[in-house]
């Protein structure tokens, strides 16, 4: 089966890199699910759930913010803040809220739908977990 | 002539003093390493930003809608100095040669007949920036209660440098900082953070020519990503200076243990020759009453 490599950086590191077959991405305009030969695409991205099909199964991430640098052969997800799922607890997910409200209210009138989206997006989040 | 007494304290203070020295160095050392690793763990985000932004600002360039935080506010009257020093001192030059750097370019600015303002990062370039630029600082970012940098500390920056320049209070930003070169060497660096400068030689070289797919559109990736470079951008000054200054302490604490060395062999020196000294006149006297008798 093809693959292509997959990079999963945030500012502080580099959390997973590996040749995946499929990676799922939350994307800003929707979910897209990306493989080896996908057209290329640059996308933001909207908190969520990142998952890269690899070798050794699925690793799913928490992703929020930040944006996708799809071409045919690679994959790099730049992720303002990426969290393995096995590590997001409860804690991480509230702090993550927290954030994302605090700036919601400190945001500028025209940005804050944006900002409401977003703490939407991440309670979304915070019940799947 | 100091007593023997006198030496004595003398030696024993030196010695205790390139203990510190001493422990100054090795736990700057075991820091330094932190910081590099650190500085190089950010380094994939950076890159893969600054290829992606360099692309995308090449493909946007020239365009009348292009962001302000790109193509700037059309104007360079309002000058932001951003100066990034450490919280702490007893290392070497590092932080008076950021000032200096700083200072050098304040003055310039100020000689084109421009308006400066000053934000300071960390305690040391505030100090020195008081005496002479007080009226220009505008605010301060305390990192003291920093154990170890995170992106967070970035964004908080710039987030209060972009909202300053929403609100029209500049044109320009520039950022001074210390690359990290090696231990002993470090360089005093501005960079200008808005307008966005991208070397468009930082573009992918992707070969056969990638035309991407933007989305949603390029204008709007764009706005959501120029805020997150200004931010990365800072993130990476300050761990170079994280680096910088742990590098430049460890080496001055180096040339302190070594001096405080030095100054002990001397004293050393100095002591056994007055001990010597008195020694003998003793026997002088002793032999020259005997020969009075």
């Amino acid at each position: 089966m093809a693959t292509m490599q997959f990079d999963l950086v945030s500012p502080e590191r580099m959390l997973a890199s590996f040749e995946a077959t499929a990676v799922e991405v939350p994307g800003a305009e929707g979910d897209l699910e990306a493989m080896p030969g996908h057209e290329p695409v640059i996308t933001t991205l909207r908190p969520g759930v990142l998952r890269a099909h690899g070798a050794e199964g699925r690793k799913s991430f928490i992703v929020t913010g930040g944006f996708a640098q799809i071409n045919g052969t690679s994959i790099s997800v730049l992720a303002e803040r990426a969290v393995a799922i096995e590590e997001a607890t409860g804690t991480i997910m509230d702090e993550l809220l927290e954030e994302a409200r605090s700036l919601a209210e400190a945001a500028l009138p025209e940005d804050k739908d944006a900002a409401q989206k977003l703490v939407h997006d991440v309670e979304m989040l915070r019940a799947r977990v | 002539m100091p007593s023997l007494k006198d030496l004595k304290n003398r030696i024993a203070s030196v010695k205790n003093t390139r203990k510190i020295t001493k422990a100054m160095q090795m736990v700057a050392a075991a820091k330094l390493r932190r910081a590099q690793e650190a500085a190089e763990a950010a380094r994939p985000y950076a890159e893969r930003m600054n290829a992606v932004m360099a692309g995308l600002a090449a493909s946007v360039k020239g365009a009348d809608n292009a962001p302000r935080l790109l193509a700037g506010t059309g104007s360079d009257k309002v000058q932001l100095v951003v100066v990034m020093t450490a919280e702490r001192g007893l290392c070497g030059g590092f932080n008076s040669s950021i000032v200096r750097l700083a200072r050098q370019r304040i003055a310039a600015l100020q000689a084109e007949g421009k308006t400066v303002k000053v934000l300071t990062v960390g305690k040391k370039g505030r100090e020195q920036l008081r005496r002479d630029f007080g009226n220009l600082l505008i605010d301060h970012v305390d990192l003291s209660e920093v154990r170890r940098i995170g992106y967070d500390n970035a964004q908080g920056i710039a987030r209060s440098i972009l909202k300053r320049f929403d609100a029209g209070e500049f044109d320009v930003a520039t950022i001074f900082y210390n690359r990290f070169e090696s231990v002993i060497s470090q360089v005093p660096t501005a960079l200008q953070v808005i307008p966005a400068k991208y070397d468009e030689s930082d573009a992918p070289e992707t070969g056969e020519n990638t035309v991407y797919d933007y989305e949603p559109s390029e204008e709007e990736i764009l706005a959501d990503l120029l805020p997150r470079g200004v931010a990365t951008q800072i993130f990476t000054a300050l761990l170079e200076n994280a680096a910088s200054e742990q590098g430049a302490r460890m080496t001055a604490m180096d040339n302190a243990t070594r001096n405080a060395g030095d100054m002990i062999d001397r004293l050393t020196i100095e002591y056994n020759r007055t001990r010597q000294a008195a020694i003998t006149k003793e026997l002088i006297e002793i032999i020259s009453g005997a020969e009075a008798l």
